[in-house]
């Protein structure tokens, strides 16, 4: 077994599988959330066949708590502790707000809001009891900049870089450090409804002149995770490529 | 030790009480040192010290001693000496 121990929510592809491969390529074991059971499966054999770290897997819907008290259970059951935790899992809609339905609010928030507070109370406890603990959450660069058609989304998203905040004040007396990223427009499955033509304009809005990759995004979370950012805590870090909203 | 000894200990080591006190009684928030900061740090104690992990739901709940018994007990803590 390797030195630390993280648990990824999302884990099945884009962010989330970009960060648990750089996790796994650090020796990290790892717990392994999906919404369905076959692809995190596969994320998780591939990883640990790969890089010969323990890669355990759940799923389910993260909006549902039973999904985050199973997570939790299994890495209690595996390693006894957390020292990392991605709060990844995350569902995306658009819509100018007075088209938006209610059903399509209540899963944002449900999603996205209350998914990362399950998690992240989940783990508190373990995390308590791992080595130099730390936590990222993924919020938005749409939730401190704000974006037309994406009002309830981003609100969503505002909620998660607020609960980084002020848990990085409840659990920082226990040595947990909590940080937020704010990913710009990254090229993942979410970025799939943009026709040629909203896609070159997102490359536009964005200084660098390209998208995001994933990988651009898991390597500041690793960082955060590291102890290079022993020191940092409570902070929501844009990685969006000089992007102007 | 016997469960119910171990579980005394686990609540005079989290809630930092003298070796001696009594804890049979004890009720959340009317010990001055059972706060909701204490209550965290006697929870971790006592799923260290037994070996679970406890619901969040349970964590609420566990407002007394006696409730923690029988709380223990679901997660197949025995306590009958």
């Amino acid at each position: 077994m390797s030195d630390r121990a993280a648990l990824v929510t999302g884990a099945s592809r884009g962010i989330g599988k970009a960060t648990a491969t750089k996790l796994a390529e650090r020796g990290y074991d790892l717990v392994l959330h999906g919404h369905g059971a076959d692809a995190v499966a596969a994320v998780a054999a591939e990883l640990s066949e790969k890089f010969g770290v323990t890669a355990l897997h759940a799923h389910g819907d993260i909006a549902d708590p039973a999904t985050s008290k199973a997570l939790i259970q299994l890495a209690f059951q595996s390693f006894k502790r957390l020292d990392a935790l991605v709060v990844n899992a995350g569902t995306h809609a658009a819509g100018m707000l007075g088209m938006t339905d209610d059903a399509t609010i209540e899963r944002l928030f449900a999603v996205n809001a209350a998914g990362a507070v399950y998690t992240l109370r989940g783990a508190a406890r373990l995390l308590a009891r791992g080595k130099d603990p730390a936590v990222v959450l993924l919020s938005s660069i749409t939730a401190s900049r704000g974006i037309a058609g994406q009002a309830v989304y981003s609100a969503s998203k505002g909620a998660v870089a607020a609960l980084a905040r002020s848990a990085a004040k409840e659990l920082g007396p226990q040595g947990i450090r909590v940080n937020a990223v704010e990913p710009g427009f990254i090229r993942t499955d979410m970025l799939d409804t943009l026709d040629e033509k909203g896609r070159e304009e997102r490359i536009g809005d964005t200084a660098l002149r390209r998208l995001g990759e994933a990988e651009d995004v898991a390597d500041v979370i690793a960082f955060l995770l590291s102890d290079q950012a022993r020191f940092v805590t409570g902070q929501v870090i844009g990685v969006d490529g000089g992007l102007k909203l | 030790m016997s469960e119910l000894q171990r579980l005394r200990e686990a609540f005079r080591t989290a809630l930092d009480l003298p070796a001696d006190a009594p804890v049979d009684d004890l009720r959340y928030q009317d010990n001055e040192k059972w706060d909701s900061l204490a209550h965290m740090s006697l929870v971790a104690t006592i799923e260290d010290e037994f070996s679970v992990m406890i619901d969040t739901d349970d964590v609420i709940n566990m407002s007394s001693f006696q409730e923690a018994i029988s709380i223990l007990g679901k997660y197949g803590i025995n306590f009958n000496e």
